[in-house]
């Protein structure tokens, strides 16, 4: 007989205790999270086709920084690290932390855990613009703009739409925002698929594949700062209403009685997501899931609190969209592979593994 | 508050009427209810006590007439002023979102944050402790909000109300879904909460057992008001519920209780 251990007496003690979620502290995690995108920055600009080794790499990041001096042959290099590189790995990381962010807001906004940025219709919007461009060369006259310049109006065209069918006397209901941009989004695809087939070219309906799935291959220094600037500022307004969206996450009577207006939050909210939204989506196409699933992921990490949620989740989203856009363009380098198809196959596993080791209530009771 | 005759009720709803949809569904409704009063609100499924109730506490907006709040009109305050002196246990079960007890109690200090940057300040986290304990939910501070059983939501939802320090809690059907000891508990609590209290209730017995003051609601409108006893008649509650009462007294209480069936 197997001698009775003490710790086989304790167990029905410890089974007894009532089971909190566990959570991390959500200010040393952001910390953590912060050192590794600088970290994750540096990687992505030194691992590539290039063949640049570390030291170089960093050496002219520091170069670019102090404005130090150059080799007369480093010319090249610098021009890899500083106007191809990392104006990549920057934008991955404000488009990253953009659609997270806006992950966050809207599932608060419509109270749907199964709504991300895009149920609002925007991406399908924003693909009939881009593929305009990309089939019939709409808007040639705008040059490089084109592209980015037809998505965001015609994702903020679609969000318009979206808003005006799904407004009522009461104001915005989630059920009926989500319906909507639903619908519409089916809309929208068809009207892209039906271009596409009647574009009837191989390279350009393979382009527009592209483009759906997402792609951050066109990154300059022209469009970063555009796109910073509109998901920092969307950032900034989302952090000073995180009360607010707690007590709208509770229900539209609940944040009544808080003193949270829900119709003109809601509102609000719109507006600010159809900015972000838009924005990123012009400058990288439809990237999916990472909307979807990383304010999951911070929940998860540091709980449904907004002001926690707001500082964590975008650092992850901009962590996982680096070194997403890393695995894409050396995975089968030089060719590229779109970004949705790896946030996917990276943020997918992930999600699974994470939503069974920690006790999670996704959309329900346990 | 205000020095003029309504300064001494806290509550005064003053023919209040309310349209959803274009139809009117509360009709030239006046109620009050004085300071510490526990005023209940009776009547049949879909008489309008909800929609009642969320006017008082700004989720509607009354189509004619006015809510009082010590004497100043609910609906012309900034929507932070107006939840710093009402605080509402709505009927609204939401479960996609598992925020902690403690980070539901804490949204009931939104409206006495200052700055929107702010978190819950140490003073506020006192606060929420000190108001779990209260209603003796302090040992579920750290536990999801979901995983809680009916009973102890309520409690939980009653801190919340009680850190919004209200002069007023409106309740809408607080015992809803609870067993009987939860119920007689969490009536316990409201009256304990030392606020104003307007609550809905579907137990009339409940209703007589525990509030100081009745109004009764029929189609829209108010029928019948006063203490409990005078209230709840056999001849009232046949023609607004269309059911036949039979008031007896109980044996250990003393109080007088109502046993139904249906009408002859």
């Amino acid at each position: 007989m197997p001698p009775v251990s003490s710790t086989t007496a304790a167990a029905p003690a410890t089974a007894a205790a009532p089971p909190g979620p566990r959570r991390i502290p959500a200010l040393p995690l952001a910390a953590v999270l912060t050192a590794a995108l600088l970290g994750s920055l540096v990687c992505a600009v030194a691992v590539g086709s290039a063949g640049l080794g570390w030291g170089q790499v960093l050496r002219l990041l520091g170069a670019g920084l102090t404005g130090g001096r150059l080799e007369a042959d480093e010319a090249a290099a610098y021009a890899i690290v500083w106007e191809i590189r990392l104006p990549r790995a920057v934008l991955a990381a404000v488009v990253g932390a953009g659609l997270a962010a806006t992950g966050v807001a809207v599932q608060a906004m419509v109270r749907n855990a199964l709504a991300d940025p895009f149920v609002l219709g925007i991406s399908s919007g924003a693909s009939v613009g881009a593929n305009a461009v990309l089939m019939f060369g709409a808007f040639a006259s705008l040059g490089v703009w084109a592209l980015s310049a037809s998505a965001f109006v015609s994702a903020l065209l679609a969000m318009v739409l979206v808003y005006l069918t799904a407004r009522t006397a009461h104001g915005l209901t989630p059920l009926r925002l989500v319906l909507t941009g639903t619908a519409m989004s089916y809309g929208f695809s068809a009207v892209t698929a039906l271009m596409v087939f009647a574009a009837a070219r191989g390279e350009a309906a393979r382009s527009a594949m592209m483009w759906l799935l997402g792609s951050l291959g066109g990154a300059t220094w022209g469009s970063v700062p555009i796109a910073a600037v509109t998901v920092l500022a969307g950032l900034a307004y989302l952090a000073r209403a995180a009360g607010q969206l707690d007590a709208l996450a509770m229900g539209d009577e609940t944040a009544a009685s808080l003193g949270v207006d829900p119709d003109r939050l809601r509102r609000a909210l719109f507006v600010v997501t159809a900015a972000v939204t838009g924005t990123v989506v012009a400058v990288s196409g439809a990237i999916g899931f990472v909307g979807l699933m990383v304010p999951h992921l911070a929940r998860m990490l540091v709980g449904a609190g907004h002001r926690r949620l707001l500082l964590v989740a975008p650092l992850a989203g901009a962590l996982l969209l680096v070194w997403v856009d890393i695995v894409s363009r050396t995975l089968l380098a030089p060719a590229e592979l779109p970004v949705g198809v790896v946030t996917a196959a990276v943020g997918v596993p992930c999600f699974l593994l994470l939503m069974r080791r920690r006790a999670y209530a996704f959309g329900g009771g346990r | 508050m205000s020095t003029d005759g309504t300064g001494a009720l806290d509550l005064a709803v003053d023919r209040v009427s309310v349209d959803l949809a274009g139809v009117r569904l509360v009709h030239e409704v006046t109620l009050t209810a004085a300071a510490g009063q526990v005023v209940g609100l009776v009547g049949p499924n879909g008489s309008g006590k909800s929609t009642l109730l969320r006017c008082v506490y700004r989720a509607l907006r009354p189509a004619a007439g006015a809510v009082l709040l010590g004497g100043e009109e609910v609906h012309r305050l900034a929507p932070r002023e107006a939840a710093r002196r009402v605080a509402a246990l709505p009927q609204e079960h939401t479960a996609e979102f598992d925020f902690t007890v403690a980070e539901v109690v804490g949204m009931g200090r939104l409206p006495h944050r200052r700055g929107a940057l702010a978190g819950p300040s140490a003073a506020d986290e006192q606060h929420c402790a000190a108001a779990l304990d209260r209603v003796g939910a302090g040992h579920l501070a750290g536990r999801g909000f979901l995983s809680l059983s009916g009973g102890e939501k309520q409690r939980v939802l009653i801190a919340r109300a009680l850190v919004q320090e209200p002069r007023v809690l409106v309740l809408d059907e607080p015992t809803n879904h609870l067993d009987i000891t939860h119920q007689l508990e969490v009536l316990a609590l409201v009256r304990e909460a030392g606020t104003t209290v307007l609550t809905a209730l579907h137990d009339l017995n409940l209703a007589a057992g525990h509030c100081d003051l009745l109004y009764v609601l029929a189609e829209g409108r108010i029928v019948a008001s006063g203490p409990p006893a005078e209230v709840l008649e056999p001849g009232l509650l046949a023609e607004v519920f269309k059911v036949r009462a039979t008031p007896v007294r109980h044996p250990v209480t003393g109080a007088v209780q109502l046993l139904f069936d249906r009408l002859p």
